[in-house]
C-alpha cells in the first residue's frame, strides 16, 4: 500500500492552524468555555455565534470545503482536519462540524441548485445544519436511518421529526434529507432545504455540553428541493474521517493538562508525576497519540486526495475514538479530586470526547466495518 | 559539497562497470564496494562511505540490488552497533582496521554489555577490567550475547574504576573474542533454541589499543551504542507480518472463526494498520530532517502487538495450537518470526518487551524525556559503586 500525499502537516496547514490557535487562546479559553456550558446545563444554547462569524468571515474556514467557483477557498480536507484538532483542543462552541462540513458537504453532492446557497455558507453569511442523527454511522443506508422518516409531502412542505441533530439550534437553514411522496416506493430520498423558522428545533438535555442535541420537528414546513440525497453517505463519511482530528485535539489537550498538573501537584513529598504508576500510564497514553495523529492525517489525506478512504476513514475512527475517551478518562482520574470537580474543564472533554465516541459511528461500527473493507469475515453463524 | 542522489547513482555505475559480480569472488567484490565507498554512503570516504546523505543509500542499494551482500542478517550487531560506535569514538587506527571486515561479513561481533547482575540498570555491571602496563585484564561473566559463537570482535563495556559512583567507572573496550580466557555457552530459551550465550572471561588480557574513548568514558559512549539498537529493533522492516500471517488464517480456515476471535482480529488489525502508519509518518519526519520523539514510540508499540498478535494466533488456532513444530536445541544465525510456526512466534515475542531495553524502561525514557516528568528518586546517584547494596 501507498501514501498518495504526506501525513505531515503542511505549510500552509501550520499558518491555518496558528490562526485558529491565536483566536482560540483569545477568545475561547477553559473559563469561556465553562461559563457557556454553565448556561447550556441551564437548558441555553452553548454555541459562541460571535466567535463563530470571526472564524468563518475573518480566517475563512466555513468556505474551506466549498470550490472557488462557489466563492469557497477550494481547500480539502486536509485543512479542514487542522481546523477540527484546534476546534478539539479548545471544546469551542462553534458549528464548524455541523454546518461547514457536513451541511455543506451533504449540498456539495446534491446538485447545482446548492450552489447559491453553498455562496452563502462560504461566506459565513449563512449557517447550516445537517437534519440527521449526530449517532448515524455511515455503514447504515440512508433510507434506514430515516425511519420514522421526514416526508416531503405532494404540496411541497416537510412533515417529520429527527431526533439527535448537532448545530440546529444556530442554524439558519436546515438540509433536511427525505422521503418523497411523489417519487416511486424505495426511491433515494431528496434533499430539502428549510428555513429554520419553519421548523421546531427543541434542545435535549444533553451529555456534551459544549456541543448539545436537539430534536428537529417539521409539521408542514415549506420546504425547496436542493437536489438528491446521494451527498448525505458521503459527509457522514468526510464528518467521521475529520472528527478523528478532532478527537486528536480533545486527546492532547487532555494529556498535556495532566502532565503539566502531576508535574506541579505534590503528595508523600514528591511531584505525583515522579511515581512510575503515572508515567507509566502518561508513557502508555504518548503512545496511543503518536498513533492516533498517524491515524487521522492518514484519513484526511486520503479524504483530502478523493482517493477511497473507507479503510482509512474506519481506522482512524476505530482507533482516534477510543483514545480520546482514554485521554480524558486519564485526565480526570491523574487529576484526582480536583478533576470531578464542575469548575475544572476537564470534565467538558470526557463529555466531548464521550459523545465523539458514539458520534457517526461508534468505534466498534468502525471495526466491523473493516470485516469487509480489509477481507476479514466474521463467522458464518 | 556533498554528494546528490544523481552523482551517487554515477558513481555505482561507474563501480560496476569495473566490478562485475559474475566473474568476481564474491568477498573481492565486497571489499571492492567498500573501497569504492558504497558501504555505507553516510560514512566518511576511506572508510567505506562517500561522507553523503545517509537517505541516498537507498540509490546505492537500489543500483546493487542483483549483486552479493553482505548478509546483514548474520552481522547485524557489527552493523547496527559496533560500526557507529566505532566510527564515533574509534582512533583512525581502529576504525582502519575493524570498519572493513566488519562490513563485508568476513569478522563478525558481538556485544558484551548484559549481565546476570546488571539488566536494566547496566550501568551496575561488575565486570572488572584492571590495567597491568600496556593491558587490561578482564574478569566477568556477560550474558544475553548473539553470535559470540560466531564472533571475532566483541564491544564490552567493564569496569576499570569502583570507587566512584557507577556510571562514571566504566570503559568501553573491543574484545578480542580468540583470547585466552574467552568462553562462550549456549543459552537456551524458552522456545528450545538459543540464539543467546553466556560469555564467561577469565583473565582475559586486552591490549590498551583495544580501548575505545577515554578510560572512564564508557558510559557515554555505551549510549551510541545503545540508541542505536532500539532503532534497529523497533525500525527493523519485514518482508511478512505478523497480522498479515494471522489475517491469512483467518481468511484461509473459516472453520476457527468465531465472534469473540473476530473482535479481537479486527481490533488487532486495527492497531496494526495505526503502527504502520506511525511508521510511514515517522520515515516521512526523518527524510525531512525532522526526527521526532515517536521513535522511542516504535519498539514499545511493536512488542505490545507482537504478543497480543502472537497469543490470538495460538488460541485461534485451538488442536494446532496444541502442538510445537520443533523444541531441538537450535543455534540459529538470525530471529526467523516468520518461518516458524505460531507456538514458537509466541514464545519468541515475549522477548520483544525485555530485549534491547524492557518496555518499562521504555516508558520512563518516554516519560522522563519526551513529557518532562521528574525523574525518580535515585539511591545510587552519589554512592561509590563498590559501597552499592547488592
Amino acid at each position: 500500500m501507498s501514501e498518495p500525499a504526506s501525513l505531515l502537516y503542511s505549510e500552509v496547514e501550520e499558518e491555518l492552524r496558528s490562526a485558529v490557535r491565536g483566536l482560540l487562546a483569545d477568545k475561547c479559553p477553559p473559563s469561556a468555555v465553562l461559563a457557556r456550558a454553565e448556561a447550556a446545563s441551564g437548558g441555553d444554547v452553548p454555541y459562541d455565534m460571535d466567535l463563530w462569524k470571526t472564524l468563518a468571515r475573518d480566517i475563512g474556514v466555513a468556505g474551506l470545503l466549498v470550490p472557488e467557483s462557489l466563492g469557497g477557498a477550494g481547500a480539502s480536507a486536509r485543512e479542514a482536519a487542522v481546523v477540527m484538532e484546534e476546534l478539539g483542543r479548545a471544546v469551542a462552541p462553534v458549528p464548524f462540524l455541523s454546518s461547514a462540513v457536513l451541511a455543506t458537504r451533504a449540498l456539495l453532492g446534491a446538485g447545482e441548485e446548492a450552489g447559491d446557497l453553498l455562496e452563502r455558507l462560504a461566506s459565513g453569511e449563512t449557517t447550516a445544519a445537517l437534519a440527521v442523527s449526530f449517532a448515524a454511522s455511515p455503514y447504515v443506508p440512508l433510507y434506514l436511518s430515516l425511519r420514522p422518516a421526514v416526508t416531503l409531502g405532494r404540496d411541497g412542505t416537510l412533515t417529520g421529526r429527527v431526533t439527535g441533530v448537532v448545530g440546529a439550534e444556530v442554524a439558519d437553514v436546515l438540509v433536511v434529507p427525505a422521503v418523497d411522496e411523489s417519487a416511486q416506493e424505495g426511491g433515494e430520498p431528496v434533499l430539502c432545504v428549510v428555513e429554520a423558522a419553519h421548523a421546531r428545533v427543541k434542545g435535549v438535555g444533553s451529555l456534551d455540553l459544549t456541543r448539545p442535541i436537539a430534536t428537529v420537528s417539521f409539521a408542514g414546513a415549506p420546504a425547496r428541493r436542493a437536489g438528491t440525497s446521494a451527498g448525505v453517505r458521503d459527509a457522514l463519511l468526510l464528518a467521521a474521517g475529520l472528527l478523528a482530528s478532532e478527537q486528536l485535539g480533545v486527546a492532547e489537550w487532555c494529556l498535556t493538562t495532566t502532565v503539566s498538573y502531576v508535574k506541579e501537584r505534590k503528595q508523600f513529598a514528591r511531584p505525583v508525576g515522579s511515581f512510575q504508576a503515572i508515567k507509566h500510564r502518561l508513557a502508555d497514553l504518548w503512545l496511543e497519540l503518536v498513533g492516533a495523529r498517524a491515524a487521522a492525517r492518514n484519513a484526511a489525506a486520503l479524504l483530502g486526495a478523493g482517493a477511497d478512504a473507507g479503510v482509512a476513514v474506519a481506522v482512524a475512527q476505530a482507533y482516534c475514538g477510543t483514545a480520546a475517551v482514554h485521554a480524558a478518562e486519564e485526565c480526570v482520574q491523574l487529576h484526582g479530586g480536583i478533576g470531578m470537580t464542575w469548575e475544572h474543564p476537564a470534565h467538558l472533554y470526557l463529555k466531548r470526547a464521550k459523545a465523539d465516541e458514539i458520534a457517526l459511528g461508534t468505534p466498534g461500527d468502525h471495526r466491523e466495518a473493516l470485516t469487509w473493507l480489509a477481507d476479514l469475515p466474521a463467522p458464518e453463524s | 559539497m556533498a554528494l546528490d542522489a544523481a552523482a551517487v547513482g554515477e558513481r555505482v555505475q561507474a563501480f560496476l562497470a569495473e566490478h562485475d559480480p559474475a566473474r568476481m569472488d564474491r568477498l573481492d567484490f565486497l571489499r571492492a564496494r567498500f573501497d569504492a565507498g558504497l558501504a555505507w554512503v553516510h560514512f566518511p570516504e576511506g572508510l567505506g562511505g562517500l561522507g553523503a546523505s545517509r537517505d541516498l543509500q537507498a540509490v546505492v542499494e537500489r543500483g546493487l540490488r542483483h549483486t552479493p551482500d553482505n548478509a546483514p542478517g548474520r552481522i547485524g550487531i557489527g552493523l547496527g552497533m559496533a560500526a557507529p560506535t566505532i566510527l564515533a569514538f574509534g582512533t583512525e587506527e581502529q576504525r582502519k582496521r575493524f570498519l572493513r571486515p566488519l562490513w563485508t561479513g568476513e569478522e563478525v561481533w558481538c556485544q558484551l554489555f548484559s549481565e546476570p547482575g546488571a539488566g536494566s540498570d547496566l550501568a551496575t555491571l561488575a565486570t572488572r577490567a584492571v590495567r597491568e602496563g600496556d593491558e587490561w585484564v578482564v574478569d566477568g561473566q556477560k550474558v544475553w550475547t548473539s553470535s559470540a559463537h560466531h564472533a571475532r570482535w566483541a564491544i564490552l563495556v567493564a569496569r576499570t574504576d569502583p570507587d566512584v559512583p557507577k556510571h562514571r567507572g566504566l570503559t568501553y573496550f573491543v574484545c578480542d573474542m580468540e583470547a585466552p580466557g574467552v568462553e562462550v555457552r549456549p543459552l537456551r530459551q524458552i522456545t528450545g533454541e538459543a540464539e543467546f550465550n553466556e560469555v564467561f572471561l577469565t583473565g582475559v588480557r586486552l591490549p590498551d589499543a583495544l580501548r575505545l574513548g577515554e578510560v572512564g568514558d564508557g558510559w557515554r559512549v555505551a549510549q551510541t551504542t545503545l540508541m542505536n539498537e532500539r532503532v534497529a529493533i523497533g525500525g527493523a522492516p519485514m518482508r511478512r507480518t505478523m497480522i498479515g500471517i494471522v489475517s491469512d488464517t483467518w481468511r484461509s480456515r473459516p472453520e476457527l472463526r468465531t465472534h469473540s476471535l473476530h473482535q479481537r482480529l479486527l481490533k488487532l488489525w486495527v492497531d496494526a494498520e495505526v503502527m504502520r502508519l506511525t511508521a510511514v509518518r515517522l520515515r516521512e519526519q526523518l527524510a525531512a530532517g525532522h526526527p521526532g520523539p515517536e521513535g522511542s514510540a516504535a519498539k514499545l508499540a511493536f512488542a505490545r502487538l507482537h504478543q497480543e498478535l502472537s497469543g490470538l494466533e495460538v488460541e485461534m488456532l485451538r488442536e494446532d495450537g496444541l502442538a510445537y513444530d520443533d523444541w531441538t536445541f537450535r543455534r540459529p544465525e538470525t530471529v526467523d518470526f516468520m518461518g516458524r510456526e505460531a507456538g514458537y512466534r509466541y514464545l519468541r515475542a515475549k522477548g520483544n518487551s525485555i530485549e534491547g531495553g524492557t518496555s518499562e524502561i521504555l516508558r520512563n525514557i518516554i516519560a522522563e524525556r519526551v513529557l518532562g516528568l521528574p525523574a525518580e528518586p535515585r539511591a545510587d546517584k552519589d554512592v561509590a559503586w563498590k559501597d552499592l547494596p547488592r
